[in-house]
């Protein structure tokens, strides 16, 4: 167990000056994620452009973790499709839970949050952002079916 | 050369405690373990786990069932625990000491078996501000079957709460007042003889959630007069899934049983069960007998010590430790009552918990971080959770050091 691992220059980076941090308004989708267990609170806006996530911002408050994985998971799904955003979240799901899985090349910087997978109890703050993600996009596929 | 007096009590030798607990041997991710986290739960002495042990190997049967000879042993150790308990908090009978799973528990059994029975609509529960979600959920459960209302007092920024305000919120429609003898988050010590009294003359009744409690000092029920005390027997280096309900008496005869099955009844039949005298009433079940072993055997230790040097033992710690802890460039102590029990709270610059807790564990301290199931304390002091320190008994002052070192670290790598 190495802390250097879990706490790498860019988790530090990106938790001290988190990207995309705020809230877009008007936003065509939202959602709040919340971690009972540490208080953990983030609040994400998307903006969509058919098919494609065209802008996203995230606030709220929590560990280091919690806040580099949304500041990284922000930089690396904006222009992105749904089925890309899909995929990626898909290999970050299997690095962060499998401990011996591969870590895939097109991961780019999100491979930092790799060495979380050495401390189970912190892993859902890794992906706390990457739930209300989810929700926030799920949302609006349904409002976009409501209409 | 001087010789000490026979009659004088033994210095408190912590480093022989500590020996006692077989589990502070071990270390964690190859360093020794530093435990810091007693107020979530305690560790067992030897003494408390051979109890168990002997219990389980040599004389477990149900209890209050068998003529047999281990049933027979079963039930004189389980009714044993029962008067050890009633002697180490100085309740009136044995008829007053109701086995439950633990706090929780008992004060669930308070909320459904008293007041759910007597609460009217706009009647009132009152609370503080500074007590654990197991004190405040439980009557917001009976509130919402009721129409009653739950207040709580409010606490100032050291975490007080004053007579006086406690004095401002009891009003004619209060009906019960639960509060914590010592707040698990912040380490307060509640003034519960003198609340008791101002509640009952208002003709409310008091529960006191002894949890944090009963492990550092003396409780003397009889001193105390509050109506209903709850605590759990692994704060106390006891097991887990045991803990007491001490009751008045007089309201629990009146109270109906809470949990009905065997052990709780005189006869059934199919019309018609009466029910069983106290404390039996309100054991429904075989119950936790072993657990029962454990705790009597923890009291064996904590009377063995003495509670006064525990509780000296601890307050010195605790004086230590708020010293070098304050030092700490960017660090804040949470919860800064003059009459603290053994835990302190604190954050460091805008490191979150949860990142100390990980960094700290590494290092081999055991701190617990979160909301310590107190939500609306760290709403008051506007933090998402904080780290804290405990010290037991067998706390010694080098995990102090062990704590300050390994924060430093946290700064390190945090910058």
């Amino acid at each position: 167990m190495d802390l250097k691992d879990l706490y790498r220059e860019v988790i530090l980076d990106h938790n001290k000056s988190p990207r995309l941090f705020g809230r877009l308004e008007p936003a065509d989708s939202s959602a709040d994620g919340h971690n009972p267990l540490c208080g953990d609170r983030l609040h994400v806006t998307v903006r969509l452009d058919g098919d494609r996530l065209s802008d996203l911002r995230f606030e709220g408050k929590g560990c280091a973790i919690s806040v580099a994985s949304a500041s990284l998971m922000c930089e690396a799904v904006k222009g992105k499709r749904r089925d890309e955003i899909a995929h990626l979240y898909g290999e970050i799901h299997e690095v962060l839970t499998k401990h011996d899985a591969p870590v895939p090349e097109d991961l780019g910087k999100l491979a930092a949050l790799t060495g979380v997978r050495e401390f189970p109890v912190r892993v859902k703050c890794a992906s706390l952002c990457w739930h209300t993600l989810n929700a926030a996009l799920d949302r609006s596929a349904q409002t976009v079916k409501t209409e | 050369m001087s010789v000490a007096p026979a009659h004088a009590a033994p210095a408190y030798d912590v480093n022989r405690v500590w020996r006692d607990f077989p589990i502070l041997a071990r270390e964690v991710h190859g360093r020794p373990l530093v435990f810091l986290d007693s107020a979530a739960s305690s560790q067992r002495p030897r003494a408390v786990i051979e109890a168990v042990d002997e219990y389980e190997e040599r004389h477990h049967a149900n209890v209050h069932r068998g003529v047999h000879l281990l049933s027979q042993e079963a039930t004189a150790m389980f009714e044993h625990a029962r008067e050890r308990v009633r002697g180490f908090v100085n309740a009136a009978s044995i008829r007053e000491v109701i086995f439950t799973r633990g706090t929780t528990e008992s004060i669930n059994l308070v909320a459904q078996s008293y007041a759910r029975n007597r609460l009217q609509p706009g009647d009132e529960i009152l609370l503080t501000a500074l007590e654990h979600h197991a004190n405040i959920v439980p009557w917001q459960l009976v509130a919402g079957q009721t129409g009653a209302r739950v207040r709580a007092v409010p606490m100032d920024r050291r975490g007080v709460v004053s007579l006086e305000d406690f004095t401002a919120c009891l009003g004619p429609r209060t009906k019960i007042v639960a509060c914590a003898h010592v707040s698990n988050a912040l380490g307060t010590v509640l003034p519960v003889r003198e609340i008791t009294r101002l509640a009952h003359a208002r003709g409310a009744v008091v529960l006191v959630d002894g949890a944090q409690a009963v492990p550092h000092q003396r409780v003397d029920l009889a001193k105390l007069d509050c109506d209903f005390y709850a605590f759990s027997a692994h704060k106390m280096y006891g097991p887990t899934g045991i803990g007491v309900l001490v009751g008045r008496e007089s309201l629990l005869e009146a109270m109906p049983p809470w949990q009905g099955g065997g052990d709780m009844i005189l006869t059934v039949s199919f019309e018609k069960s009466t029910y069983n005298e106290l404390p039996f009433k309100f054991e429904a079940g075989t119950p936790n007998i072993s657990g029962a072993v454990g705790l009597a055997a923890a009291i064996d230790y904590i009377d063995g010590l003495g509670i006064e040097n525990i509780h000296a033992h601890e307050q010195r710690l605790l004086t230590i430790a708020t010293e070098k802890l304050a030092r700490i460039p960017g660090l804040t102590i949470i919860g800064t009552a003059p009459e603290k029990a053994s835990v302190i709270s604190f954050t460091l610059d805008d490191i979150h918990p949860h990142d100390l807790g990980t960094i700290l564990d590494a290092e081999g301290v055991a701190v617990r971080t979160g909301h310590h199931c107190a939500m609306p304390v760290m709403e008051f002091f506007g933090v998402p959770a904080t780290a804290r320190a405990s010290f037991a008994c067998y706390s010694r002052e080098s995990d102090i050091d062990a704590l300050v070192a390994a924060l430093a670290k946290a700064r390190e790598v945090f910058g």
